[in-house]
């Protein structure tokens, strides 16, 4: 399984599900991660945020509104679709595609930081890697995720994680956005097993 | 089965806008370093070609390729169709091959149709035109570029050609171009004119949705795209028209001619051009033509096409005449 | 034994009788009949018509053996109620000579399924130039009183002025295919929204009208009969009709699939309806049917053309046109005729038995079913309901359009001069 299935399937009842994280949560650790890129990129002066659609990409706009903050520097930000790199496709039809924008300067030779909302098997990563390596040969590359749900099926970890938690199989992590959802927070739900299980 | 594309009026307006979309997208790989995608990766393309078309294959072609998808080249020329293979052998001898997908240009109107539906083989079937009938992906690049020049690469997404008066012109009779467009503009909400000599109309065409009109420069100034079709001389000598010359100045589109035009309609054509005969030099060169954007925009769109009904495992797009009733 | 006694069949449809046939003749006609020395036949209610008469059948033979032969062909045509079938002419070599129909005629005769009396080709070759030894093939064995180019149309007018002329000498009729053949070069179907929409050649109804209105005229300038082939158009009837009303002697047959079949179906774009003429429109179909129900059009005739499977398992303009008929005539008639109320058995005996026998000057067929008459009889179990199939064919050939189409009606019994060609729907 992936981790896009899971953090934007709309099989999560919100009403069952928990709150782990609020608004004021989710800026807070965006905050602390921005803190962190700048201390351990130096100044972060040839970082570029690239978001993974869709809500990847609004957190990626986020944080670089925070590194602006920190560093008083813009810092380019985009977006990176991995449909078309998928190692899912055959087992579903066709997705809809999302934007790859990558910004004016490239990024080569830069230090790209890949952003998702929720890391779980490592695959969208693993894309986002091969789709990456079509674009250019950044300086290197790391991953922030505002939640680390744990259960990887490829080599990959996260250099900056807003919360670790530590799931079941059996639970389903949904991260709301106000840019597409109306409102923040990370919810921790039941998995629908079947419709018929439902009143 | 949903899984052919052998004519623009199977698709539906959200199939049209979903493919338009997905090309959009295609069209941004264009701009990368490496253009080229895996997503067909292990899928193998043949492109079966009955009629020259040099174009419209290496347009495929290129679109295969940036997908990552195996590529057969086919062609029928020194092939043992022409010693009197029949289609439904070839196609079997190519399944046999293990090909997905096959991409037919063939010069018998329903040839994909019957290859779809015959029982012969399983593979997807992509019609890259047929006779007189259907070129439905040659429709889809030209409501592409339409959308992209009235309304917007961005702007456009989303979007069908709603209220877009659409004219297209020449030998409607024997083109399966504008038979394909259409069929396509119509779904996607556009309003379209065909203006021919009254020759070069097929008998029926009262049941198309569009109008037909015989007085081109009555058309041009409600015009926001002028589609020119490719005019063969050999009409001529079936008396489709009297002369080369009184076709051009009838039916040609020359500078005078697109001056009648709005300020941002814009001048297509399908190619390959008869310069001279339907569009003048002038115009054929002018920042208003597509014609040089139309092939590029091509390739995106049978990325889209090739993406949608082979990159899952069942089609995106939903067709709502190609199956056997 | 040589006595057959058909117990309780409904005559042309009427009240049920009891038919005794002795020998090759029919010996009684009445209620009650003894079934001394007789092998009963139950009819039970079936409708007993006179062996049907189908003026336009191909044969195939000689030269096309792989689609149909002789022998294929006339066990087709019993199995379908006929006791004779005309033969047409476009085989290979042409029946341009007395040589061809004599040896198509003696087949006929040989395999005793169904009398076939041979078409004569109009033209040497079917090329429209040059007049076949017509005289000669008339008083052949074959004795042909029938001449068409079949397949192609006799285009010019002075050599079907000719034709026509030289053939009432010994009461022969041209059987004329009309088709312009400058309208339909590159014709693929009717011409009209369905073949706009396809786009496939367009063969205009007009292709056929014109030839037939210059023949109607041709016929009532030179005091000959003309028969019109196939007639397939709305306009066509009111052309026929028009003749007729002025006294012209023109006949003219519709296959038993302009009666049925429209080009709405050519969307499937499978050959299986491909057909020279094309199917027509809905309008064509009513007014065709509607014309053989007044008489404007005399007979239906089958058309019956086979081809083999790879004729018709290719694309649209690769395949061969036509479509088998024999075995699914009648149950088309009844469909289209019978159970429309357009037609009574009588009315289908007369049109496909009575005038084309009349028509085409076959002796001792359709002739009425009393005493003394030869007994070629078809016994039918108008009640069968039943899904066309075509491996149960005994043609040759497959290409029908019907396959999986529930169709009226079945023919169980075919008498030709009193010898069983078909029992209980067994070919004998």
């Amino acid at each position: 399984m992936d981790a896009k299935t899971h953090d934007s399937g709309s099989a999560v009842d919100s009403d069952a599900a928990r709150p782990v994280l609020e608004g004021p949560d989710i800026a807070r650790v965006l905050t602390r991660i921005a803190h962190e890129i700048v201390e351990r990129a130096k100044g972060a002066d040839d970082v570029v945020l690239l978001g993974i659609p869709t809500r990847g990409v609004f957190l990626a706009q986020r944080l670089a509104a925070k590194l602006e903050e920190i560093t008083g520097r813009k810092v380019p930000v985009g977006s990176l679709d991995i449909t078309m790199y998928r190692d899912d496709l055959r087992l579903q039809p066709p997705r809809a595609l999302a934007r790859t924008e990558i910004p004016g300067d490239g990024i080569d030779g830069r230090l790209v930081i890949l952003l998702d909302d929720v890391l779980f098997s490592g695959r969208t990563i693993r894309a986002a890697l091969d789709a990456l390596n079509d674009i250019g040969r950044p300086r290197a590359v790391q991953l922030a995720v505002l939640v680390d749900r744990g259960h990887r099926e490829l080599p990959i970890r996260a250099d900056y994680v807003g919360k670790n938690l530590p799931t079941s199989l059996r639970e389903t992590v949904k991260v709301q956005l106000a840019e597409e959802d109306g409102r923040d927070a990370v919810l921790l739900g039941a998995k629908q097993t079947s419709p018929a299980g439902r009143q | 089965m949903k899984r052919h594309l052998i004519s623009a009026a199977d698709l539906t307006r959200d199939d049209a806008v979903r493919i338009l979309d997905t090309a959009e997208e295609m069209a941004r790989v264009a701009d990368r370093p490496i253009k080229k995608l895996p997503t067909l990766r292990g899928r193998t393309v043949v492109n079966l070609f009955f009629e020259d078309s040099t174009r419209t294959r290496i347009s495929f072609e290129a679109a295969e390729k940036r997908l990552s998808a195996d590529v057969i080249n086919f062609s029928a020329k020194g092939s043992s169709v022409s010693k009197g293979e029949s289609l439904k052998d070839t196609a079997q001898t190519l399944e046999a091959m293990g090909v997905d997908a096959v991409v037919i240009r063939h010069g018998a109107s329903g040839a994909p149709y019957r290859l779809a539906t015959s029982g012969w083989i399983d593979a997807t079937v992509i019609n890259a035109g047929d006779g007189t009938h259907q070129h439905p992906t040659q429709a889809l690049l030209d409501a592409f570029t339409m959308r992209r020049r009235l309304i917007g690469r961005d702007a456009g997404l989303g979007q069908d050609l709603s209220g877009k008066r659409i004219t297209i012109v020449g030998d409607v009779l024997h083109s399966r171009v504008a038979r394909s467009n259409v069929d396509l503009l119509h779904t996607l909400g556009a309003e379209v004119t065909l203006v021919a000599p009254p020759t070069l109309v097929p008998v029926g065409v009262d049941h198309w949705p569009c109008e037909v009109a015989y007085d081109l420069d009555s058309v041009l100034p409600k015009s926001d795209a002028v589609m020119m079709l490719r005019v063969q001389r050999e009409r001529m000598n079936a008396a489709f028209f009297p002369t080369e010359r009184e076709y051009s100045r009838r039916y040609g589109l020359d500078g005078d001619r697109m001056a009648k035009m709005p300020e941002h309609a814009i001048v297509m054509h399908p190619g390959p051009m008869v310069r001279g005969m339907e569009i003048t030099a002038e115009v054929a060169d002018s920042e208003r033509c597509t014609v040089v954007e139309q092939v590029a925009n091509g390739v995106s769109i049978r990325m889209a096409v090739l993406y949608l009904l082979l990159g899952g495992n069942e089609p995106a797009v939903t067709h709502t005449r190609t199956e056997e009733k | 034994m040589s006595k057959i006694l058909i117990r309780g069949a409904k005559v042309l449809g009427g009240e049920p009788q009891d038919v005794l046939i002795d020998a090759e003749t029919i010996a009684e006609v009445g209620a009650g009949l003894s079934a001394d020395g007789a092998e009963v036949v139950e009819a039970d209610g079936k409708v007993l018509l006179p062996g049907l008469v189908d003026l336009h059948t191909h044969l195939r033979e000689p030269g096309r053996e792989d689609s149909e032969t002789v022998l294929t062909g006339t066990r087709a045509a019993a199995s379908g109620g006929y006791t004779a079938v005309f033969a047409m002419a476009n085989t290979f070599p042409v029946a341009d000579t007395a040589g061809v129909v004599e040896q198509v005629y003696r087949l006929g005769q040989e395999h005793g399924y169904c009398d076939v009396q041979p078409i004569g080709a109009v033209t040497v070759g079917l090329e429209g130039k040059k007049l076949a030894e017509l005289g000669a093939m008339h008083e052949s064995a074959a004795g042909v009183t029938v001449f068409s180019d079949d397949g192609k149309c006799v285009h010019d007018a002075v050599i079907m002025r000719r034709a026509l002329e030289y053939v009432k000498a010994f009461g022969g009729v041209v059987a004329q295919h009309a088709q312009e053949p400058r309208l339909t070069e590159g014709a693929e179907m009717n011409e009209g929204v369905v073949s706009a929409e396809l786009g496939l050649g367009g063969w205009p109804a007009v292709a056929e009208e014109s030839i037939i209105a210059r023949d109607v005229l041709l016929a009532d300038h030179v005091g000959s009969r003309v028969h019109i082939c196939h007639l397939s158009t709305a306009g066509s009837v009111e052309i026929v009709r028009w003749a007729k009303s002025r006294g012209i002697d023109v006949t003219a047959e519709v296959t038993p699939h302009h009666l049925l079949l429209t080009d709405e179906l050519v969307r499937t774009y499978n050959p299986v309806y491909k057909v020279n003429p094309p199917l027509r429109t809905e309008r064509d179909v009513m007014a065709l049917r509607e014309a053989l129900a007044d008489g404007t059009i005399d007979i239906v005739a089958t058309d019956h053309a086979p081809h083999p499977h790879e004729d018709k398992d290719c694309e649209w303009a690769a395949a061969a046109m036509g479509m088998v008929g024999l075995e699914t005539a009648l149950s088309v008639v009844q469909h289209t005729m019978v159970e429309t109320g357009l037609l009574d058995w009588a009315g289908v005996a007369e049109r496909m038995s009575f005038k084309p026998a009349r028509i085409g000057r076959a002796d001792g067929h359709g002739r009425p079913i009393s005493a003394g008459e030869p007994a070629n009889l078809t016994l039918v179990d108008t009640a069968y309901r039943g899904a066309v199939d075509p491996a149960g064919f005994a043609s040759r050939s497959r290409n029908t359009p019907y396959e999986g189409r529930e169709l009226p009606g079945r023919v169980t019994h075919t008498w030709l001069r009193g010898r069983a060609t078909l029992v209980d729907g067994k070919l004998a």
